[in-house]
């Protein structure tokens, strides 16, 4: 027992959640295991991003988060977020900050209050920048930079945290195709380093590539399997009501519309 | 242009002496006409003992007292902008301004007559009344007035907006306290006229009553305030990121949010009880720091401050030197150059594609 429950990273049972006075997630029950990449994907409104809050511990509900076999409401702020690393969507960005600013930033649960940055903060947040190509800006403010540029920049803050386990919300959101591909190549390093990766896609194709695929419909869990599963594609195409169809193409999956 | 924020604190202290410096030179009585007496103190010992007490006793507290007054309302500013996370955040719009006004305008109706005279002397300025005239219980009991209604107000505001948890409730309570509590105002005014010219100066701003206990008091506000607000910017950086972002990285953002509110009350309501709502300082400082460095919430503290305190003083030399020997109560002209320079930033903000 104690051994499977190291080898999860994240665990929920019977989440319930509301934003304002209407119930978004209605009893979900998941274990997503350490050291892969599960997708979350479901049509709007299925409750994707409140699935990710809340086993992020950012929104209130009803029923238990394990984080790394601990209940996620016994740690304290700090304990959690050096274990969990949130990236979130269309968050606004401190346009002021410079950029080394804002990924040192991710650096807080790992500092002394107001402590001055250690060798090993610096050291991190260099990773981080470089990892997502962002280190020429470094002096430059985060108001200065385009979309997607901040968007990598806000990844590296995330990465910047070395927390065992990321979840990011349309981490994609602004990236060009080519640093799409970079950061597929990314998180299945972090992967293979024995991180857990939970993301929200709204790109099918993108989140195909992923180990899990995780498949939410009106608030509930629809499937939850390999990405290579057959099982898993027949899911993903019920809950769009057929609308899409997932092909082999070039060795990857790619989800394509159907037309009506 | 950007320059690094330790560069820009060490010009604005070098800026912030010299104007200093010629604020103890600027007023009616010509800094010619003090010189003498004070380096030849044998020649005319009377002459001296006036020029002493109009640098040491008028000019002095005064100038120094409207950096201190600055300085609180760049510092409030620059906390209501990162708590709010809008540029155009102002100190007073958790409704302090408006509490601050109904609370003088109540004292000033209770006190009746010798509080009008107070005003009468205010709108004209200049070294007519000094602090230790017959008036300084008059002058404790408008600025505790104003000083308990900036605090009520804010509280009335918290109590409507239930806690400070969401920022938007929190500005429209802001907006209704200040709306209601105007009009409260207007009505007290309506009833006792008298104090009308009075609280005219009040509204006007005004720094020429600042005395040493008012800059002392304003010096030991700011002092707390600011150390409070350093203390706690962290958490100030990790909201421009967003709310949930600052959750996740483990930030109290509750406490904290709370205790910088009070600062921010305690910072505002210090500067408004000791001299008037003067419009527009806690607004432009920090976005002038901003416009010049690109820093933390740690240093833009320090930074807004500094600038606010430049800021006011230099307004000050200039409300008293432009049509001298009369003076300009300073916080009209901090309102005419203030909406200069926002009608400027509009201009700039538009011209580049901006939203502002």
């Amino acid at each position: 027992m104690a051994n499977a429950a190291k080898n999860i990273a994240l665990e929920a049972r019977g989440i319930r959640a509301s934003l304002g006075n209407s119930p978004v997630l209605h009893g979900i029950d998941l274990a997503l295991p350490a050291g892969r990449w599960t997708s979350v994907v479901g049509p709007n409104g299925a409750g994707k991003s409140t699935l990710l809050k809340v086993l992020a511990g950012l929104l209130p509900h009803s029923g238990e988060v394990h984080l790394l076999g601990q209940p996620l409401a016994s740690l304290t702020g700090r304990q959690r977020a050096v274990q969990l690393s949130w990236l979130g969507q269309n968050e606004s960005s401190g346009d002021d900050l410079t950029v080394l600013d804002v990924v040192m930033l991710g650096r807080l649960p790992h500092q002394p209050w107001l402590g001055a940055p250690s060798a090993a903060d610096h050291a991190a947040v260099q990773q981080a920048l470089l990892a997502t190509q962002a280190w020429d800006w470094r002096q430059r403010a985060l108001g200065q930079l385009s979309g997607g540029e901040r968007q990598r920049v806000l990844l590296a803050r995330a990465l910047a945290v070395q927390a065992p386990v990321l979840l990011m919300d349309e981490p994609l959101a602004n990236l060009d195709p080519p640093h799409q591909a970079d950061w597929l190549a990314l998180v299945r390093a972090l992967t293979a380093r024995g991180h857990t990766v939970v993301s929200v896609l709204h790109e099918i194709s993108m989140a195909l590539h992923a180990d899990d695929l995780l498949v939410l419909a009106d608030g509930r869990l629809a499937h939850h399997g390999p990405c290579a599963d057959p099982a898993s594609h027949r899911a993903l195409e019920q809950v769009f009501d057929h609308r899409i169809a997932i092909h082999a193409l070039q060795g990857q999956w790619v989800a394509l519309p159907v037309a009506a | 242009m950007s320059l690094r924020p330790s560069a820009l604190a060490g010009l604005l202290l070098l800026l912030s002496l010299a104007l200093a410096a010629l604020g103890v030179c600027v007023g009616s009585t010509g800094f010619e006409n003090l010189l003498g007496p004070l380096l030849h103190p044998l020649q005319d010992p009377d002459q001296t003992a006036m020029a002493r007490q109009i640098v040491g006793e008028i000019r002095l507290p005064r100038t120094l007292g409207a950096w201190a007054a600055g300085a609180l309302l760049g510092l409030a500013g620059a906390v209501a902008q990162g708590l709010f996370r809008n540029p155009l955040a102002d100190p007073y719009l958790l409704g302090s301004a408006s509490g601050a006004s109904l609370g003088v305008a109540l004292a000033l109706a209770a006190l009746g007559g010798n509080a009008g005279m107070l005003g009468a002397s205010m709108m004209n300025g200049g070294p007519a009344v000094s602090v230790f005239s017959g008036s300084l219980l008059v002058r404790l009991g408008l600025t505790g007035a104003a000083f308990a209604g900036a605090v009520l107000a804010v509280l009335l505001t918290l109590a409507l907006s239930r806690g400070v948890q969401h920022t938007l409730r929190l500005l429209l309570a802001g907006v209704v306290v200040g709306v209601v509590l105007g009009a409260l105002t207007q009505l007290v005014l309506l009833l006792s006229p008298d104090s009308l010219q009075a609280m005219q100066a009040f509204m006007l701003g005004s720094t020429s009553f600042v005395g040493w206990t008012s800059f002392a008091l304003m010096l030991s506000v700011w002092w707390l305030c600011v150390l409070a607000a350093w203390l706690m910017s962290r958490v100030l950086d990790g909201l421009s990121l967003g709310e949930a972002t600052a959750h996740s990285l483990g930030l109290p953002v509750a406490p904290l949010r709370l205790a910088l509110v009070a600062v921010l009350a305690l910072a505002t309501g210090t500067a408004v009880a000791q001299t008037g709502l003067i419009a527009f300082v806690g607004l432009a400082a920090p976005h002038l720091v901003r416009s010049v460095a690109k820093s933390t919430h740690g240093w833009l503290m320090w930074l807004a401050s500094l600038m606010g305190g430049t800021l006011l003083m230099g307004a000050d030399i200039l409300a008293r030197g432009l049509v001298a020997p009369q003076e300009l109560p300073v916080g009209v002209l901090t309102a005419v150059l203030g909406g200069g320079y926002l009608l400027w930033l509009m201009h700039r903000s538009s011209s580049r594609g901006g939203s502002l």
